[in-house]
Formats: C-alpha cells, structure tokens, sequence
C-alpha cells in the first residue's frame, strides 16, 4: 500500500456479509479481525441448500471465501466470541471481544471419535429443532474451521466424559473459560445479520401447535441432504413425503404486528422451494398465498421458470387460518382470493410459512451501536452495517453491500 | 537454492494401524531419493511441527510433503514460510475412503509417491510484478460514476472520470424530485440535490474530469493499460491502473408500446421519465402535452413493456417506488387530485416497504392489481381498461392523463446484440460476417478494448445485455480483469443501490491495484503468484489459448503469436490445457508436474484390478470428495484423485500418457456450466468437456473405447454423488474390460 500502515477493521459478524466484508477489506491491505457468535464462519447462508436463482450450493461460494481467509494472514477470526463494549471515535476504537469456551482445542483432527463416544445428545440448532446431535458435535461437514465443539449445558451433570478418554490428542479441555481481548480498530463493520422471525408469534398461522406447520428456514434443511431427513422433503409428523404443499407469503413481514418490512427473500424462496419440491415429485402441487410477488430485477426469469413447472397456483390474499384436518395430520388453509372474493379452504399435507428476516438488532443489541426502531443499525462515521444488518435483502445484494462497506471502513483507516 | 525435500508421513488417526508406514518410508528413501523421510505418532502436536522446523533449520529441507491429513483440518499447523508444502491427505484419500488393508496401502503409497512428485517438480513461484499505475478511470458520470469517483478518491487513489456528455449528473439531472434514501418520516419527496456530489467530484484534486468525451481505445491490462479519451475531436493517451464501468442504461424505447397503450397516439400518454421533465419543467405542476391543461387525475401502469416475453421480460426494479413517487407529484399540490396505480405486484422489497405504507396513507393515491389492457380516448379524456382486478373483472377508468412506468435497458446490450449478431454471422462463414457489417449500423462501444476477444466487457448468457456477475456470491467477478461494472449497467437498480454498488466496484478496483502491484492474482485465486509462462519458441501459433482464455488474458498478432498479459489472467490454467504442444507451466503447477504424477500411478497387472485416474477441479468436487471421506462413504479402491486448479486446465495428453499407461480409465469431475455455471472460471469444465470430446480421435489411435474417459457435473455439496459417481463409472470400465496396455 501507498500509506503509512494498515487500515485495521474490526467486522462483527462472519456470516456470508461479515466474511466478504472482511475478506474484501484484506485483500486491499487492511488488517482485519471477524468475530463470529457460531463456532463457524458463514452464518445463516450455511445453512441454506441452495441458493435462488441458480440453484447452486452455498458451500462452493463459501468455501472460496473459506480459502481466501486461510491464506491471508491478514484476517484474524474468532469463533464463538461476541463484542462486549466498543468505545473510542472513528480512527480509534477500543473493542472488547469475549471469547466463549469452546471446549475443545486446536489439537482436535475432526476424527469423530469424541461423538461416537458422547452418551448426551442435544436439539440440532443448525437443523432448527429437526433433529438432534450429540453435546460434541461437529456443526457441518464442510465448517470452517473444521473443528468439534461441545455443548456443555447438554453434558449430564454425572457425566464421566468418556470424549475426553477418547480423544487421543488431548483436543477436549472441560476446563476452559472465556476470555476477554482488548483489540483496537479504525473502523468497525456491522454484519451480525437476522434470524428467522419466530412464527409462534403469528396467532392465526398455527406454528407450533398444528403439525406439519413448519418455516422456510426448516424447509431448506429439510430439502438439504446433509439435513434430518437426508434431503428428502417429509412432513415432520409422520415422515410422509408431501404431494400439496402450501406457503404462507409475507408470514410475519409487511405486518406493523411483527415485521413492518418485507424480508426481499421469501417470495423467491418459495419459488426455489416450489423446485426443491418438484425435483422430488414432479407431480407435487404448491399454493402460494401472496400479497404481492416480489421478484425483482432478472429474478423474474427464474418466477417465470418456476410458473413453467405447472402445478404451480398463486393466489394473492391473506391467510386467515391454518388448523389441523379433522381426521389426519392433513393441514387446512383458510384464505380469500383477493381477485375473485372466494373463499379458499385448501387442504395439504404441509404449510411452510415464509417467515421473514428480523435483524438481530431487534432483540440482541451490540454495546456501543445505534439502532432504529425496527431493529436494523443506524451508521455512524466510522461504523457501517453491512448486508442483512442493514436491510432486508438477498446473498447477492449482501455481497455488493458488504464489498462497499469494506471500502467506508478503509478510507477510515487511511485517514489516521 | 536446491531443493531439498522432507516427507513426513503421520501415523495418528487411525493411518498408523492401517498403513504400513515404513514401508512407505523405505520407498520414498530408496526410490524416490527423498533425503529427509520422518513417521510420527501425531505430526501436527507441538513436537511433530518443531520436528520439521528443526530439519528446515538444521538440513535445509526447504520442500516439504506432509503426508496426513486434509488441510481442510489442520489449516494453519503446516505453515513453512519460503518452504514449498504440499500436503497429501492420506486419511482422508486411502485410510477412511477405502476398506481393504492391501489397496488401502497401495493408495497410500500411490498419493505420497504422487505428492513428492509435485514437490519435486513444483516451485515455489516468484511474482510478476511490473510498474504499475495506480489511476481508476470511471467510465460513465452519472451517480454511479460519481460516487465510484469520489469514494476512490476519498480512499487516496487518482481518478479520472470521462463523461460522454457536456455535464456531468447522468439520468438524475432529469429527475424533478427523489426518494429520500432511507427515512421518510420527513417527507417522501426530497431534492435530487445533484450539485454537492458534483462538486465533491469537480473539486477534488485527485479526480480529473472529462466531459464531452469517449473512450477511443484501451490496451494493456490491469496495472498499465493505455487509454485513449477523445475530446472535440483530439485525442490523449494516458496511464490507467483498474476500470469502472458506469455508463448505465436507457429508457426503453415507448415506441414498441404504441399498439398496446396509445403512447406516440395519445399525447397524454406519456412515460415515467417524461413525467418526470413534466414536472420539472413546470416545477411541480403537472400540466398534460395536448392541452397543458393541469390534470387533476394520472393514472399510472406499471410494468409498461415490461415482464413482457414481448418487451422486457425483467423487471427494473426501481419503477414501483417510481410511481409512488411520481403520484404524489399529482397530489401534493392539488389536494383534489388523484393518481391511481395499476400494478401487477407492488415491488417495494425490504425498507422500502416504509415507502410504500406511506403512500396507502396518503389520500388521493389509489392502488390497485390489475391488467391494463387498453387505452382509447374520448373528446378531452383518456379510457384506460384494467382487467382481472379488485375491482371488478373488467373495467373502465377515465383519466386525464396516462403515464407508462417503462423499464432500463442498459448502455451494454447495443453493443452487445451487434456483437453477437456478428460472432453469429461469422460462425457461418466470411461471406456472411463480410454482409452482417454491410448491412448492420454498428452501434457506439463504450469501452473499445482492443483485446483479442473482443471490444466489451463480454455478455452473460440469458442476461438481458446487462454486464452482471454470473456469480450470486462474488458479485464483482468480472471476465475482464481489473475492469468492474457498476450501477444499472450491472442489473437493474435503484440509486442508493447504484450508489452502494458504486462503493463496492471501487473497493474491487481499489484491490485489483494493490494484488498487481503484487504479482498476486485477483479472485478468485487471490493469494496466488505464479502465473502462466509459456515457452514460445515451440509455439505454433494454433491459437487455441487465445481463443479460450476465459478471461481474454492473451491477445495475438496477425500470425496468431500469443501474447500473454499476466495482469490480465485469473491463474485458472486453461490455457495450459489448450496448449497441444504443452508449452504453457506454471511454476508450481504444469503439464510435466500432473503428467508425471500420473504416470506413476501404480497400474496392478491383475485384470480384475482396475486403476482410475479421477481429475477434480479443487474448489468444488475435490472438497466434495473430502466431505464423502469425513462420512466415511466408501470408494471403489480403483481410484486416484489428482485436484487441478479448474477443469479447464486439463490437457488431454494427460489421458493419452495415463491410458499408455495402462490406466484403465479417466474420470473427470467438474463444475455444473451453461447458463447457470458454476465454474468460477466461467468457461473452464465447458472446455474440458468440449476437449473430452475430441478425445475420441485420441483414444481411436491408441484403440481404446472411448467410453474409458468420462466426465461429470458434481457440485461441493453432492458428496454423496461421489461413490455413486465413481461405481457408475467402474461397472462401465468393468464391462468394457481391463486396458490392454496393462503390463507394457
């Protein structure tokens, strides 16, 4: 570089906008540190199938991201770490970083023989509940980094540890603690992104307490073959492969309720879900139920592929009700055709709600960061959001955000 | 400095029981000559690495093969900087993949003689590095090229911005009132406000502004190109480091939509963009052409020639708010005033739903889904006909005036058709091309590079002329490197999207300098300093590199002689594929290096022992592959998995000298290509594949079947395809029966 020192940037949140951001910003000549809460890198996107509209796997893009991280020297990430305090002024902050034990070290080979002795299980968050794993568990097959993690509070208390007799490397240390660094940046970029909108808040659409209700989120891991199900797309209840499927647009978006904004993803998930479906059952029928499609831009090639498909019924209008059938584990759908003023009351074997993207602004606030109302972050000079910490949008607009925030935060640094 | 070469062959996880190691150890001592030859129990604890530090300090083991397990795990452990390492995934390739304790050995011993093969041949490369020039020309001076001018310019680096017009400002100079970008508590009309950004652009010491002007040519490549601007009918070259493309878009032409809506009949039926001169030109007050009568009513019809297999078959995007927008000009001065949108699907996605609600809010403004099917007109009134839509199944609506919100079209897709239109014509012969530039106005180009590949940025497939990125994660990944599109030329966006995207290209331009300056590739290789040294003295000019070049790396003269612009190329290693006479290496990778790893592949001589060679691209069926190890999916016991670089790079005198050989079969894995590829080289599984097929004239000489080579499309995450795959293929080798070259 043609300045005296580094841009040195801190990037909260390693998922698909933290990871390009940081990458980005590196691959100018600044130093970077990523903190990430997951024991991963790549965030929520890890866990999508595939990504609309290509119908490619989020792994690959990421595992060149991956690549360019190892490589670079100038990226430092931490792993299951959360910002404590951030103080200071643009050119010089002080960030506190605490670092949460992971309880199992760098010796750790990924040999899984620690999970083949395990006796505790735990519910698999990164399968939303679908499934469980054991308390020491690697998160994904292609995580990075590919290291095992435990779950204390899966452990029994009476547990004798028998991962730790097992593990031949001494990878597995019980006896770890968090730690707190103290690191200092010019600048700081905001990516900690959103969480899927918990739909048991939404009355009318029955998740959790009818069955076969389940969330777009679950649906990619449903369809995902390193999934619950292996790939297959089964209802939960029963383990019936599904033949009508309802979605539920905008559950929990556009509502002043619950979401005010719309969540840009959902009605192109549910296109890309209608072709999950149709992979595994060409006959499978699909009811979308929409205020509005939103297929921007050169997505409406791939609506229009999806229509293609046949099977395929839209109809704009509110859901009113979704309750369990009478005599099965069926689901029934009350809505009104908005066009024609009927009354619809579709039966199917499954409703996957499109539930949208709440910043995790909204409930968990960063220390130091300013937010507005609705949960998304407010920039300052110094401090820029990034991706879905900033907005609603899909991975594309994420990784045209994220690359311009990483040029906000050099100039920072270059200023110093 | 000679090389001295240390293998250390690791015993834990399980590869010390299954892997006589010794024996390993001896053949490498003995007959591969490896001075330096270590096991241990658990390589990558603290003694294993110090181990091998010592040997570079002390022997001066400066090569370095670690035979263990993937990098995938142990990512940082291995680090040995100046030290060639190549680390062989033993565990993974032959202990957890295969379940014979015989073949499990005779695959260890095959991947470690392989990985001291690569070390031996391999160096470590020195960078092309040349003076660089670290100007960023910005083509294009409308708010994405301003804002890309000044964000460069604001992180240090020179700019010069050329603007085809007199005045800088673009489209938005147009525009009589914008969205606010954000926050519309404080109004939902705000001022274009264009002259502080031109200001910060004309009084910048590090921008140099020139207007009225158009780029004559480019040469050169990223660090050092030559541009040619002309102005008033001189010209001036001058030194140019990276490129931003921001020349935008047009309007569709309204015309085309004279049958359907009247436009170009009834004069008060007018387009979104001449609406917006409306109400400029009379500062807010929207008087209609026919009588410039102030309307009290404006209907407007969304998706005007567009999401129309007949017009534009995409959506713009930005037209919905538009609207919005433009209604409250109707309203906002005439509280009698209404304005009425017909809309397919309100497209208003993420904050700017705010903007939407606001306008539901606002009296005066209807909105309605519907299909406009007809427009008539009668004494002073417009008759708009709306079916399918809330209200009723067909109506009439009368109104003053009609404004089309028509879409973009973007400044690349006249270059782009006439191009095409001209490849196409010349694929027929030089008959045709000679009548295509007869009979065909040859559009304006914007860039007019003078590479062997053509004058633009080139085209996606299925991409509507728009210049975008193919790639949904790497939204800057440009096949012309160190040249960046931004804003509405990329795909059709707003202008706080042009704007952040503006940031984004000058980032990647910004980068693109600094890896140059570097010798270091830009992405996806983004690390990587070797670069593609081809010895030209056996060249024979068969052009074949220059024509697959995914990234138009390599220009020719007239004789078809390469020449080869290393700042130019992504280090894919295509054309080291192309070359027939092999004449193309790498420093760490070439085609003696994998051609001697192949050939010494064991071949058993038992004919129920068949012998696979698997080529994989790295990025994807490689890490595939590794993911099937961790799952412990067992492999058929056949197969030897060599990784390139990308598919592309494969040279098929590789199949003939591995077929020679005896090798039963090849085995090719790539990345999915055609429209949605998802090579991260664009072209390169394509060219393997069109490659493969002229290996039949190969394979016919040598008498062999030519189904011994086959090649499939495996994404990262189908490593459960990967058994599948291979058993597929051996029962097809099988049946076929052993390679009667075996024994030779």
């Amino acid at each position: 570089m043609h300045h005296n020192g580094s841009p040195r940037i801190l990037v909260i949140g390693g998922g698909f906008s933290g990871l390009t951001a940081g990458i980005e910003a590196a691959e100018t000549g600044a130093e970077v540190i990523i903190v990430e809460k997951n024991p991963y890198l790549g965030g929520r996107v890890a866990q999508l199938n595939k990504y609309f509209p290509k119908i490619c796997p989020p792994l690959c893009g990421l595992e060149i991201n991956f690549r360019r991280v190892k490589v670079n020297p100038k990226i430092k990430f931490y792993t299951m770490s959360q910002v404590e305090s951030i103080s200071g002024t643009p050119g010089d902050y002080t960030v506190k970083i605490k670092i949460n034990p992971r309880y199992v070290n760098e010796n750790c080979t990924a040999c899984n023989v620690c999970a083949e002795a395990c006796p505790a299980e735990r519910v698999s968050d990164f399968n939303f509940g679908l499934n469980k794993t054991k308390a020491i568990y690697l998160p994904f097959e292609q995580a990075f980094p590919l290291r095992y993690v435990l779950d204390r509070t899966a452990c029994p208390n009476d547990c004798p540890a028998p991962c730790v007799q097992a593990c031949k490397y001494n990878a597995i240390d019980l006896n770890m603690q968090a730690e707190t660094i103290e690191v200092k940046v010019d600048s700081i970029i905001v990516a900690t992104g959103w969480k899927p909108y918990d739909a048991t808040k939404i009355d009318n659409l029955g998740f959790g307490k009818v069955k076969n209700v389940i969330t777009n989120m679950m649906m990619e891991r449903l369809a995902s073959k390193n999934g619950p199900t292996g790939g297959q797309i089964l209802r939960p209840s029963d383990g019936k492969p599904v033949e009508k499927v309802a979605f539920v647009q905008c559950a929990g978006s556009r509502d002043e309720n619950h979401l005010p904004f719309c969540s840009y993803i959902c009605c192109m998930a549910s296109l890309k879900h209608t072709l999950y479906l149709k992979e595994q059952n060409p006959d499978a029928e699909v009811f979308i139920f929409y205020i509005d499609i939103r297929t921007p831009g050169r997505y409406e090639k791939f609506f229009n592929k999806v229509l293609e498909q046949g099977g395929v019924n839209l109809i704009k209008g509110k859901v009113a009700a979704i309750e369990q059938a009478p005599d099965s584990d069926d689901v029934i759908v009350t809505a009104e055709d908005m066009l024609s003023g009927a009354k619809i009351h579709q039966k199917v074997d499954m409703v996957v709600l499109a539930t949208g993207m709440q910043p995790e602004g909204m409930e968990f606030k960063v220390p130091g960061l300013k937010y507005a109302i609705d949960g998304f972050v407010v920039d300052a000079e110094g401090i820029y959001s990034a991706g879905c910490a900033k907005n609603a949008m899909d991975v594309a607009g994420c990784g045209k955000d994220a690359t311009g925030a990483a040029l906000k935060a050099i100039q920072i640094g270059l200023r110093r | 400095m000679e090389k001295k070469i240390g293998l250390y062959i690791c015993k834990g996880c399980g590869i010390g029981e299954a892997i006589n190691t010794e024996k390993i150890a001896n053949i490498a001592k003995n007959a591969l000559r490896v001075p330096v030859v270590v096991e241990h129990d658990f390589l990558c604890s603290n003694e294993g690495i110090e181990l091998i530090k010592k040997d570079i300090n002390e022997q001066g083991v400066n090569s370095i093969v670690i035979a263990g397990c993937s990098p995938r795990v142990k990512t940082y452990e291995f680090t040995f900087p100046g030290c060639f390492v190549e680390r062989v995934p033993v565990r993974e390739l032959a202990v957890w993949t295969i379940e014979s304790p015989e073949e499990q050995q005779l695959a260890a011993e095959d991947y470690i003689k392989m990985g001291v093969i690569k070390a031996q041949k391999g160096e470590i490369p020195e960078p092309y590095v040349i003076e660089i020039n670290r100007t960023i020309l910005v083509v294009g001076g409308g708010i994405s090229g301003m804002t890309a001018a000044v964000e460069a310019a604001k992180a240090g680096y020179d700019v010069v911005l050329v603007e085809k017009e007199a005045e800088l400002g673009g489209f938005a100079r147009k525009l009589y009132k914008k969205v606010p970008t954000d926050d519309y508590t404080k109004g939902v009309l705000a001022d274009v406000n264009l002259e502080p950004l031109i200001n910060e652009v004309t009084s910048n010491p590090k921008i140099k502004v020139y207007t009225s002007s158009k780029i004559e040519k480019i040469d050169g490549q990223p660090g050092d190109f030559d541009v040619t601007i002309a102005k008033n009918g001189s010209t001036e070259t001058i030194k140019i480091g990276a490129i931003i493309q921001a020349t935008g878009w047009k309007s569709y032409d309204a015309k085309k939509l004279a049958k359907k809506y009247g436009y170009g009949k009834f004069k008060d039926v007018v387009t979104n963009f001449e609406f917006e001169e409306i109400a400029k030109r009379n500062n807010g007050l929207i008087k209609r052409p026919s009588d410039s009568r102030e309307v009290k009513s404006v209907l407007f019809v969304q998706c005007a020639g567009q999401r129309d297999p007949e017009h534009l078959p995409y959506c713009s995007g930005m037209c919905c708010t538009t609207s919005l927008k433009q209604a409250r000009y109707v309203t906002d001065n005439n509280p009698e005033a209404s304005a009425m949108i017909i809309y397919k699907d309100m497209r208003t996605p993420g904050k700017l739903e705010y903007y939407y609600k606001e306008a539901q809010n606002t009296p005066g403004v209807m909105l309605a889904k519907g299909e406009v099917v007809g427009i008539r007109e009668e004494w002073d009134k417009l008759y708009v006909t709306v079916k399918d839509s809330i209200l009723g199944e067909e109506v009439e609506i009368e109104t003053e005036m009609v404004v089309l919100a028509t879409g973009m079209v973007p400044t690349t897709k006249e270059p782009q058709d006439y191009l095409n239109g001209l490849a196409a014509a010349a694929a027929k012969g030089d008959e045709e091309k000679a009548k295509y530039l007869e009979t065909t106005k040859k559009p304006e180009f914007i860039l007019n590079l003078g590479y062997r590949q053509g004058p633009e940025l080139p085209f996606l497939e299925g991409g509507f002329g728009f210049v975008d990125s193919n790639f949904i994660c790497f939204q800057y990944e440009t096949r012309r490197t160190g040249i960046y599109a931004v804003g509405p030329v990329r795909q059709p966006m707003n202008m706080t999207d042009a704007q952040e995207d503006a940031r984004g290209a000058a980032l990647k331009a910004i980068q693109c300098l600094e890896h140059v300056a570097n010798g270091i590739a830009v992405h996806p290789r983004a690390w990587d300093t070797s670069f593609p040294e081809p010895n030209l003295t056996k060249c024979t000019a068969c052009k074949r590199c220059t024509e697959e070049c995914p990234f138009g790396a390599i220009d020719e003269d007239e004789k078809g002689t390469p020449f080869y612009k290393p700042n130019r190329c992504r280090r894919c290693g295509t054309c080291m594929g192309a070359c027939p006479e092999r004449i193309v290496s790498f420093k760490d990778y070439n085609v003696d290096m994998l051609g001697t790893m192949m050939k010494n592949v064991s071949v058993p001589e038992e004919e129920d022992r068949p012998r696979i060679i698997v080529l994989c691209c790295e990025n994807d069926a490689f890490p595939a592959t590794e993911t099937a190890a961790l799952n412990k999916l067992k492999l058929d016991p056949a197969v030897r998995f060599i990784q390139l670089r990308c598919l592309g790079s494969m040279n098929l005198v590789w199949i003939a000298d591995a077929l020679s050989k005896g090798v039963d079969g090849m085995l090719l894995l790539g990345c999915k290509f055609g429209e949605d590829y998802q090579c991260h080289f664009a072209k390169g599984s394509e060219l393997a594949k069109y490659r493969l097929g002229k290996v039949q004239e190969t394979l016919d000489r040598l008498q062999l079947e030519s189904d011994r080579v086959q090649m499939y499309e495996v994404a990262i995450d189908e490593y459960w395809r990967i058994p599948q795959i291979i058993n597929e293929f051996m029962d097809k080798i099988r049946e076929i029966g052993p390679n009667p070259f075996k024994g030779f």
